[in-house]
């Protein structure tokens, strides 16, 4: 079973709601491989706040509308 | 699957091939006579000589440059991979400190970097599949 990161992210979706803009072409635009941003989808990579402030700029968006940090059910914050 | 990652696979079956062709040529020379007399030393350096060859011939080659997820999932596997070569070359030591034959301590010392290849790969190869 794949480790998952507790950041949550909304890059599938605004990848569609960016015409439908491909993995290879976020990747291109960013200066990762297609499989980092696969990776970065799908939770099981969390990558550094640089690639995420680029990845937030190419859609035109605030960090928090990409990348989200779900409180723990336990309200543990650490 | 990318190129680092694809390297990585290539560097693990190319260590895991040479490693057990240099076993089995190794033991059935040790079986054959005494350890002293084993002449290991040839086919210890062919075997070193063939892994560096193999992974510049069959490794993967391509334009994709390492990402900073390559380069982290790298870091994470020789970090693990370290603590397997300490752990085997300090037995190598210790049957050097007891003087034992050098077939010995040279083997073990071949180990640690079988192992430490070995470990860090696999480490790289779940890191990849798995999440990091």
């Amino acid at each position: 079973m794949a480790k998952r990161t507790r950041v949550t992210n909304s890059i599938r979706s605004l990848r569609f709601a960016s015409g439908e803009m491909t993995q290879a072409d976020l990747a291109e635009r960013i200066g990762v491989t297609r499989q980092t941003v696969i990776a970065i989808e799908q939770g099981r990579y969390s990558p550094s706040l640089e690639v995420a402030f680029q990845i937030a700029r190419v859609f035109g968006t605030p960090l928090e509308e990409v990348f989200q940090y779900p409180d723990a059910p336990d309200g543990d914050h650490a | 699957m990318s190129l680092e990652e694809r390297r990585v696979w290539t560097y693990a079956a190319v260590t895991l091939v040479v490693s057990a062709v240099y076993a089995a040529v190794i033991l059935a020379r040790v079986a054959a006579g005494p350890v002293a007399d084993v002449d290991y030393v040839r086919p210890m350096l062919l075997a070193i000589g063939a892994a560096l060859v193999l992974n510049m011939v069959v490794g993967p080659h391509g334009r994709e440059r390492r990402d900073e997820r390559d380069a982290e999932i790298y870091r994470h596997g020789e970090h693990i991979g370290f603590y397997v070569l300490a752990a085997v070359a300090a037995a190598a030591l210790v049957l050097t400190l007891a003087q034992f034959a050098h077939f010995w301590i040279a083997n073990t010392l071949y180990l640690a970097f079988v192992l430490n290849a070995l470990t860090s790969s696999a480490v790289k190869i779940s890191a990849y599949r798995r999440g990091f």
